[in-house]
């Protein structure tokens, strides 16, 4: 039994005296128990949120993009930073489950399910800003290359918003089909269980009618290779593509060649971060402690730390090449980002996104929940500030001094990105009581061979 | 406090004696030196506001603010905002006839404080007292940045010696960008990333702008509102820095003594710590600047760079040169107006035609006698910019082609080169080997804005000559 053979000094990613039975009990138990008082309070509040956001972007698509703060010379504001935000966190899941799949990476099972969902959550939030952020917004479909009958106008592809929306649809699409793969064999456990018929049916439906018969699995094996296989190039493509909207531009500041790569680690950075936040929370709630183990934490924290560096190497390089360009404009765009009227940002940049996380190399802190959970919402806010600074810093002090102004935002730019924070926990919240939320399929797969109890008796 | 001040009453060259005061193109009209709308104000030197404690300053949505002073004489005081204007002689304050006025005008009209209070007499100056009062005064300024932070690719001026006597590789030197660490000209094929449009046969339309011409007077702001329907936008939304003009007049006063000494002062900067000092003093104006003047418009790039981002290929190339705007394409993302170096492009923030909210010439059958029907009246969600009339070039074109006949040098107009009294303006069609723009194009002054970016603009600038030995 080779395959359920592992070397005694790896930690065991299921801790406890589980049995096969034991993890459905626990994965189904969010899903079949109802939802306490806590859950209806935070969902509430999502809710709440939510519906605000909803009508900011109600009053915004009615009124026009002049209820925010933008003007002539900063013509993007806390749309795009949103936007690329909420895309730079959805990173995490793909490379969770397919990156770490392809490379068998066993510690991914815990967590992937809902790194996943994560990841199609704020794809969902990042999708609205293109689409708000438009003057005309009924409009958007003219975004797809679609046969017309305007004679023959067609998109324009030079434009790296287009190749956005071509890189987040297939993203989105590419992600659900892989998480819902992924779900086929979870649904059908649950579904199993199910005592009431509406149940029954509800879960019936939602796994594809999944046997259980081997071939099932053989396919299940097979296509999920083949996504995986799919989904590791979107990792890199899809922030890639977002930093073209930035470093194919002609202003200081945003016409930068190390973007791509840089997008792609901060993005991976705040990805992990946010399922750092949500795992924390939710291996508590609902009891999950034996599958989203300290050892998991950990190794997202290490992620975080490693991508949180090359993110500050890319920093500094970015300092050090408008120096070494000897382009006037460049050099000021970084002396105004660092020292200008948007200093602070910078500074809450560079402390939350460089400094903060190189405390992990100690292993005292990185085992460190409380820790941990703080460090993971430092990050994001920290990533956040990032695209404000590549923005708006950039753009409200470009070439002209004559056309130099600031940007400030209204009470509609927060309440849009309050209400997708909002829309992102509604969905989120609603997830965690109906889906199984832990891969237990695969966890069932590793019991044997990383299980805590298992470990345990070949040592003796 | 201060007394015994020199008080200039001076006529605004937008609103003059305040005849026409409730025609919202005039009020939106930028003053060329200050570049406030909607407004009078105090000027005072920067030695006098020092002493009376006095300030502008910029608030979190750049916007400018100024302090109130109440201005008095014998017989009347006043409170009027405060605009520390350098080459303010110290000891003398100045305030434009014309606003203030009160009757039959609708309520968004009315700003400003009359002071036709102080005057008395056809003196040429009135003594006044002043004294700072509290609160701060909300302008609506279109250029909040005064200095031209030494970058020598903006303006480009010479003295009359130097001009007379050197070359024209000494005093406008062909731009050069490096390739591969080798100097190249920009004009160079070798440092081009995209193909040509082939220009050989059919119009292509230059406009060149003389800055030794230029005295910002702004008949071309007002004339592009008139031609192509710029909506105005009021005092309010022009504070949020979201005015619409197509054509701009930047002012720019030197932070050294000279225009150029900003430019030494810039380069001369070495290691960081003096960089950032030399950047810093650079954003202030001199007390005794110099000034120049730039008017800015769309410069219809030939690599535009708005062109290449638009997702929907709403703005792309004329056949003649145009960078266009295919408004009912716009869908609104905003980018090309991000990327592009002068930020000439406007966009419809709000619904300004036919809206209460915007209770100018547009919503209103009077007002709305204003509007060329040649030309569309943008809605909201869309950007816009420059044409290059191209109403009326079209409109050359077919009646020569009525008439059976080639279209004459000089018959080619743009709203703003027709308004030009000083004739520094001078548009017409470079494939005419005949035509005014040709020979102006291949003059030695020639030069284009921010040319080391590789745009290739359309509109052309003249080299400003100062009459003075050296600059």
């Amino acid at each position: 039994m080779s395959s359920h053979y592992e070397a005694p000094v790896r930690k065991p990613l299921v801790l406890g005296d589980k049995s096969y039975g034991d993890i459905s009990n626990d994965i189904a138990r969010p899903v079949e128990t109802p939802p306490n008082t806590d859950w209806w309070i935070a969902f509430s509040i999502a809710m709440v949120a939510f519906l605000w956001g909803l009508g900011c972007m109600a009053y915004t698509i009615g009124t026009g993009i002049g209820t925010w703060g933008l003007n002539k010379t900063v013509g993007w504001a806390w749309d795009i930073t949103n936007f690329v935000w909420w895309v730079g966190i959805g990173h995490a899941g793909t490379l969770i489950s397919a990156v770490l799949l392809l490379f068998r990476q066993k510690w991914r099972m815990g967590i992937n399910r809902s790194a996943e969902a994560m990841t199609i959550f704020s794809v969902i939030q990042a999708g609205l800003f293109p689409i708000i952020h438009m003057g005309r917004p009924w409009l958007a479909y003219w975004l797809f290359p679609i046969p017309n009958q305007f004679g023959s106008l067609w998109v324009n592809f030079n434009s790296p918003l287009l190749w956005d929306v071509f890189a987040i649809s297939t993203y989105l699409t590419v992600s659900l089909v892989f998480w819902w793969t992924g779900l086929l064999p979870d649904f059908a456990m649950i579904r199993d269980r199910a005592v009431e018929p509406w149940r029954k049916k509800i879960y019936s439906l939602l796994s594809f009618g999944w046997s259980g018969r081997a071939k099932d699995w053989q396919r299940f094996e097979e296509v999920s290779l083949v996504l995986a296989g799919l989904a590791t190039p979107l990792v890199l493509s899809v922030h890639t593509i977002v930093s073209f909207d930035f470093a194919t531009s002609v202003i200081p500041g945003w016409h930068t060649t190390i973007f791509p790569p840089y997008f792609v680690a901060g993005a991976i950075f705040s990805g992990f971060a946010m399922v750092q936040t949500l795992l924390i929370i939710m291996r508590k709630v609902s009891r999950l402690e034996s599958y989203i183990t300290i050892q998991h934490i950990e190794m997202m924290n290490i992620v975080i730390m490693i991508t949180g560096s090359i993110v500050g190497c890319a920093y500094i390089t970015e300092l050090f090449i408008a120096w070494y360009s000897g382009v006037e404009y460049e050099q000021y765009a970084f002396l105004n980002r660092a020292t200008g009227p948007y200093w602070w940002a910078y500074f809450l940049m560079m402390s939350c996104n460089v400094v903060s996380p190189q405390i992990m190399w100690v292993k005292k802190i990185r085992t460190n929940i409380i820790v941990s959970f703080v460090i993971s919402i430092v990050v994001n806010v920290g990533m956040w500030f990032e695209r404000f600074v590549i923005i708006v810093t950039s753009l409200h002090r470009d070439y002209l001094p004559s056309s130099w102004t600031m940007f400030s935002p209204t009470f509609i730019d927060i309440g849009i990105f309050i209400g997708t924070i909002g829309f992102f926990f509604v969905l989120f919240l609603l997830y965690a009581r109906s889906f199984p939320v832990v891969a237990q399929a695969e966890i069932k797969s590793i019991l044997k061979s990383s299980g805590e109890n298992y470990k345990k008796l070949r040592d003796k | 406090m201060m007394s015994d001040l020199d008080l200039v009453l001076y006529t605004k060259t937008g609103l003059g004696d305040g005849q026409q005061s409730s025609n919202p193109w005039l009020q939106e009209f930028p003053d060329p030196i200050t570049r406030v709308t909607w407004d009078n104000y105090l000027t005072v030197s920067y030695e006098d506001a020092e002493r009376l404690g006095l300030e502008n300053y910029n608030v979190s949505n750049g916007a400018l603010n100024g302090s109130y002073v109440n201005l008095s004489n014998d017989n009347s005081t006043i409170k009027v905002p405060v605009i520390i204007q350098p080459g303010q002689t110290p000891g003398t304050v100045g305030l434009s006839l014309g606003y203030g006025k009160t009757q039959a005008m609708s309520e968004e009209m009315n700003v400003g404080v009359n002071a036709y209070r102080f005057y008395d007499d056809f003196k040429r100056v009135h003594k006044v007292t002043l004294t700072k009062v509290k609160g701060d005064h909300e302008f609506a300024c279109i250029q909040l940045h005064n200095t031209m932070m030494g970058r020598d690719e903006i303006i480009k001026e010479t003295s009359y010696e130097e001009f007379i006597e050197e070359d024209k590789s000494v005093w406008n030197p062909t731009v050069m960008v490096s390739k591969n660490h080798i100097e190249t000209k920009v004009t160079s094929k070798e440092v081009d990333i995209w193909r040509e449009f082939d220009r050989s046969t059919g119009h292509h339309f230059n406009l060149s702008i003389d800055l030794n011409k230029c005295n910002g007077c702004g008949a071309c702001v007002i004339a592009c509102h008139a031609e192509n329907n710029v909506p105005v936008v009021g005092k309010e939304e022009v504070r949020k820095s979201r005015d619409m003009h197509w054509i701009r007049i930047d002012r720019y006063y030197s932070s050294q003594d000279t225009i150029r000494g900003d430019v030494e002062a810039k380069d001369e900067a070495s290691g960081f710590r003096e960089y950032r000092a030399t950047q810093t003093k650079l954003e202030k104006a001199s007390a005794n600047p110099q000034v120049v003047f730039q008017p800015i418009s769309c410069m219809h790039c030939n690599h535009a760079p708005c062109e290449t981002v638009c997702p929907v290929a709403a703005t792309s190339h004329g056949r003649e040169g145009q960078n266009q705007m295919a408004y009912n394409r716009c869908v609104g993302t905003r980018y090309c107006a991000n990327n592009c170096p002068y930020k000439v492009r406007r966009f419809n923030w709000f619904q300004y035609s036919d809206n209460d909210e915007f209770d100018y010439n547009m919503n209103n059958d009077l007002g709305k006698m204003a509007i060329n029907p040649d030309v569309n009246v943008r809605s909201r969600g869309v950007m816009e910019k420059c044409s290059l009339c191209i109403q009326m070039t079209q409109k050359v074109k077919l009646d020569a082609k009525k008439e059976g006949r080639r279209v004459r040098d000089g018959e080619f107009k743009t709203a703003c080169s027709e308004s030009c009294d000083d004739n520094a303006m001078v548009f017409g069609d470079i494939n005419d080997r005949d035509s005014e723009i040709l020979k102006v194009k291949d003059g030695d002054r020639t030069y284009r804005v921010l040319e080391s970016i590789g745009t290739k603009p359309n509109v052309i600038y003249q080299v400003k000559i100062r009459n003075s030995k050296k600059i």
